[in-house]
């Protein structure tokens, strides 16, 4: 029989004030096992943990129940003082009384009801508890970088500064992510390419860093400081290791009907390409789909041109494994498609853009050589119109209900641009609020609206018709309440960005949490914003949630110092709540193994004496090291072979018997 | 009845001639001619008794998790439902099918002896077959009556015989106000003797150790407890064999008080569907379940609230 120390906290009102603590201890008193109940009013505080210590050596208690707030604050602060005082720390049990009791209850009465069930549930639970010791693992001293734009060049050069090797997988030919299309950056307007290009030649020359460009990450299994990963190199169909990057190649392929990605389709680009000049690595990528070899088997132009003979028709996808001790997740973000916004007719003109594009049109390096033309017929507009919030803060289902936060930046700043290179267009932006918090923001949008002379306008555009070459912008302008109709030559749309594709997957693959927008959750909105709740993987950048360049940096480098903590640790403490199979309930059936996130399952072939004949049977066997206590075994498996130490099946149950009683 | 046109009983007969098995797992004739049961024949002379006739309803698969653990090869017949069930044991690696031969038989329909007893025929003495016609000899001489009404349940709603509509009653439960479909289930199960011949018949419910065997799972005794008798044996038991149950139907053809069993799996099976695309547990050997597998176009838990919960 145990003997259970229970100990109710007030947390000063925020418990105190809906439950009656008495009547708790009270209960708890009666209760089977309970051999000591008290209560304080900060349990936690270093005064509150002595009490606990003392009782635990005064009645010499086999473990104890603590009625607080949430495990996930203080399971460890009281973890720590049992096992100050002698006892396994896993002879604790949290009731939490604050979070699910207190605070969503009015009625004192009911909220005191619950709480004694709270209470007595832990306590049923505690009787079955047995003390647990954890092991330890090795950590894997690599970190994997997931996407190679300013978010993980960042992350993965202070990684490799601190000391520690990194690869960075990144799906496109190069690396540079959305920043290497921008013209210029606000709030300064230096060029993007001229700060960011420094960074990606260092990323690429670093000792520590390791480039895998043109390269998805297929499959993880692990866990934190040993995950493993499967890397698909695609085929670039050129030998990366002896091309020069000479782009003969790109200038000779007859088959230039591509569209360029990188400029957003406003041009074409050959079949064997390199995304832009600065592309790292300067390494061509032959598009198969568009190659004249590849559809017709004839061709082969620019092998015949290559001076190093680098072209490989052969090649094939590669996949490479690799460990890692943590994973940082930055695969950034990609504007929304404007399908369900036919009202602004994107698809029906071409010189309706999104903002994307241009910062394509207005690059030096961009199709039109950085002049400003009207995609329809390049000629040079005199009036443009701006649309803030395409797609964002959209309560009618067509778009995003957040607000993408980069917008009215960006928007302040191309029209700030435009006004200064060509002081005869007219600038107008139409705009629901316009929103600048951050260090010298509000100063940078009001130079565009009242040094620059740019229209703002407080209203939404209702509609955009192409009439006759124009475009009749129809919109309201709520401060002076009246209808106004703009004949534009351009529109740009400031269209709402939105996690990358692929977030969906990796966060299965990694069993890391996305919001319903596909957002990358974070383990604490607050107080820890760049870790997902799955132990070793990081959160850096656009993934996480809209943010402009100086924000995606700084998290980008808060989320390597948490990597390099952890991987300059030699071993972790492991969860010993680990899962096991009863051998002889074990009917071999694999659906453990097919649930098990981690890969911890395994089976063996094991003799086995029933009734006096040996019988052969295949069992389940856990890898202790492997599992991380999820549970899901033991949930699927029928005849209750599968069992999770720290939450058996039959503590479990008691806990629904006390909840039942 | 034949396959390929020919007898069953030859193919069996065949087995032993060249050898193809040591054992074979058919039926054989019980004590009268509607009771045919699962039976294990060693030799070709001991095939005398077997029979393959219209009465040959239950499934063999199950019997092979300790058949085919024995020495020697067994060949097993399987209906086209029972086929389903043997991929399924196999998948589970229930059954070594290095060491059974399966042989897949024609099938058109199994008679439920109690259906031709309820259209007031009395006195029976054996029924034969031709085609949708049934001729039934009496005491009281010769009766007639159309196959297709004295089918069993699970092969009136056979999915690969005629494609009916096997949801149609699942559909009108649903439709129930929660308060009628508790009374439902309440009169239905309150019947159940708690004989355990539901769970011993299905082939989905293998278990080295049964949870309502096994006294220290702590089910057992639950099971038993409630008020509202045996109600949480069948839903463990719904729960246990979700994505699992192939819809053979042998639940409720044995249970001797007339539940519909086969309802409560019919349900899961058609939320599976409808949650993950159409399934069909067994379809094949290898493949990971609905359940057991995670597909990134899995439906999320708010599908319950979407369909207005309760359902
Ligand atoms: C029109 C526009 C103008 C802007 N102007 C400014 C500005 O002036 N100033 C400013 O501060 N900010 C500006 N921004 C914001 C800025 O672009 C972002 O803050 C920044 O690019 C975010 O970087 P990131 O690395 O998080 O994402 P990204 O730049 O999107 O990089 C993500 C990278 O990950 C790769 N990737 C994605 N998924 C995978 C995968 N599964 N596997 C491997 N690789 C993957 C992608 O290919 C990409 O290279 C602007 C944004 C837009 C849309
Ligand atoms: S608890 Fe089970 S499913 Fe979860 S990791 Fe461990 S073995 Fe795998
Ligand atoms: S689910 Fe249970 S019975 Fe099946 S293999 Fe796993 S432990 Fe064994
Ligand atoms: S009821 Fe559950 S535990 Fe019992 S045999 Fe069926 S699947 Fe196994
Ligand atoms: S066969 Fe019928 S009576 Fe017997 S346990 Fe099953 S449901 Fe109950």
């Amino acid at each position: 029989m145990q003997r259970i120390g229970v100990f109710v906290c007030w947390c000063g009102t925020n418990i105190a004030a809906t439950v009656d603590i008495d009547t708790v201890v009270e209960a708890m008193k009666r209760e089977p096992g309970v051999v000591h109940s008290s209560d304080y009013q900060y349990m936690c505080s270093e005064a509150g943990q002595s009490r606990i210590r003392n009782a635990i050596k005064e009645h010499n208690l086999t473990g104890i129940v603590v009625c607080a707030c949430s495990p996930r604050m203080h399971e460890t602060t009281f973890r720590k003082a049992a096992k100050a005082a002698g006892l396994n720390e896993f002879m604790v049990e949290i009731a939490n009384i604050r979070e699910h009791c207190a605070w969503i209850h009015k009625d004192r009465t009911e909220a005191t009801e619950k709480a004694v069930v709270l209470a007595r549930t832990a306590v049923a639970k505690l009787n079955l508890n047995k003390p647990l010791t954890p092991g330890t693992s090795d950590v894997v001293k690599r970190a994997l970088v997931i996407g190679g734009g300013i978010a993980g060049i960042q992350s993965a050069l202070d990684i490799a500064e601190a000391g520690y090797q990194v690869d960075i997988v990144e799906k496109e030919p190069t690396i540079g992510g959305k920043m290497a299309q921008l013209d210029k950056t606000f709030p300064t307007l230096d060029c993007a390419a001229c700060i960011l290009t420094p960074k990606m030649v260092e990323a690429a020359q670093h000792d520590n860093i390791n480039l895998i460009t043109y390269s998805e990450v297929d499959s993880v299994s692990g866990f934190v400081g040993n995950f493993t990963v499967k890397i698909r190199k695609k085929a670039r169909s050129v030998k990366a290791d002896i091309c020069s990057g000479c782009g003969i190649c790109t200038e000779k392929c007859p088959s230039k009907k591509a569209k360029s990605e990188f400029n957003m389709g406003l041009n074409n680009r050959s079949a064997i390409y390199i995304p832009f000049a600065q592309a790292i690595p300067n390494v061509p990528v032959i598009d198969r789909d568009q190659c004249i070899k590849f559809k017709t088997g004839k061709c082969g132009l620019c092998a015949k041109v290559c001076p190093a003979d680098a072209i490989d028709f052969s090649q094939q996808d590669e996949i490479i494994e690799q460990k890692y001790g943590a994973v940082v997740l930055a695969t950034g973000f990609k504007p929304i498609k404007l399908d369900n916004f036919d009202e602004y007719s994107y698809a029906a003109s071409q010189d309706v853009i999104t903002s994307l594009e241009l910062e394509r049109i207005m690059n030096a390096a961009g199709p039109t050589g950085g002049k400003l033309l009207r995609p329809s017929d390049k000629k040079h507009p005199h009036t443009m119109v701006f649309v803030q919030c395409v797609g964002s803060r959209d309560t009618t289902g067509c778009g995003k209900t957040y607000c993408s936060k980069i917008c009215c930046m960006y928007t302040a700043k191309h029209a700030m641009l435009i006004r200064e290179k060509y002081p005869d267009i007219d600038v107008h932006v139409f705009y629901i609020d316009v929103r600048t918090p951050g260090k010298n923001f509000d100063e940078f949008y009001r130079r565009a609206a009242e040094d620059y002379g740019v229209n703002y306008i407080k209203g939404m555009v209702g509609k955009v018709a192409p009439t006759n070459g124009k475009l009749m912008v129809q919109g309201s302008d709520l401060i002076a309440d009246r209808q106004v109709i703009i004949e534009a030559d351009m529109v740009v749309l400031a269209t709402a960005i939105e996690p990358d594709q692929t977030a969906k997957s990796l966060a299965t693959m990694l069993t890391a949490s996305i919001d319903t927008n596909n957002f990358f959750t974070e383990a604490h909105p607050k107080l820890r914003p760049v870790e997902s709740p799955t132990a070793g993987v990081f959160l850096s950048g656009v993934c996480q949630g809209p943010k402009d360049i100086p924000e995606t940096v700084a998290q980008a480098s808060a989320a390597a110092v948490k990597v390099v903590g952890l991987l300059s640790k030699d071993k972790l403490v492991s969860n010993p709540c680990v899962a096991g199979s009863n051998e002889l309930l074990c009917n071999g059936c694999s659906n453990c193994q097919h649930v098990c996130p981690y890969g911890a399952i395994d089976y063996v072939e094991k003799e086995f004496r029933i009734n006096g004949k040996i019988k052969i049977r295949r069992v389940a066997q856990v890898n202790e090291a492997v599992c991380q206590g999820c549970g899901a075994c033991t949930v699927v498996c029928p005849s209750g072979a599968m069992d999770l130490k720290g939450f058996t099946n039959q503590q479990i149950m008691a806990e629904v018997d006390a909840i039942c009683r | 009845m034949q396959t390929n046109n020919r007898p069953v009983k030859e193919i069996a007969q065949e087995i032993f001639a060249e050898n193809q098995a040591e054992r074979i797992l058919g039926w054989k004739r019980g004590e009268f001619f509607y009771d045919n049961s699962p039976a294990v024949f060693s030799a070709a002379d001991e095939l005398q008794e077997f029979v393959y006739d219209a009465f040959c309803g239950s499934n063999l698969s199950k019997f092979l998790v300790k058949e085919a653990a024995k020495e020697g090869r067994i060949a097993v017949l399987l209906k086209p439902c029972d086929r389903y069930s043997f991929n399924q044991l196999v998948k589970e690696h229930r059954i070594d099918k290095e060491n059974v031969l399966p042989i897949e038989i024609d099938c058109d329909g199994m008679v439920d002896i109690d259906k031709v007893r309820a259209l007031g025929i009395k006195g029976i003495k054996s029924i034969s077959a031709d085609g949708d016609q049934l001729t039934i000899e009496t005491v009281y001489g010769q009766k007639n009556c159309s196959k297709e009404d004295v089918l069993l349940l699970k092969c009136q709603t056979c999915k690969d015989r005629t494609g009916g509509d096997r949801f149609a009653l699942v559909r009108e439960i649903e439709e129930m106000s929660s308060v009628e479909r508790y009374e439902f289930w309440r009169s239905e199960l309150s019947k159940c003797i708690r004989c355990n011949a539901c769970r011993n018949v299905c082939p989905a419910c293998t278990c080295e150790k049964c949870v309502f065997d096994n006294d220290k799972s702590g089910i057992a005794n639950k099971a038993n407890s409630d008020s509202f008798e045996e109600s949480l044996y069948h839903m463990i038991r719904a729960f246990h064999v979700a994505g699992r149950c192939t819809d053979c139907g042998e639940c409720s053809r044995v249970c001797p008080q007339g539940i519909p069993l086969h309802l409560i799996n019919r349900k899961v099976i058609k939320d599976l569907n409808e949650f993950y695309g159409e399934y069909q547990a067994g379809a094949d050997d290898s493949s990971v379940g609905p359940l057991t597998s995670y597909e990134l176009d899995d439906v999320e838990p708010d599908i319950v609230m979407n369909r207005g919960g309760g359902r």
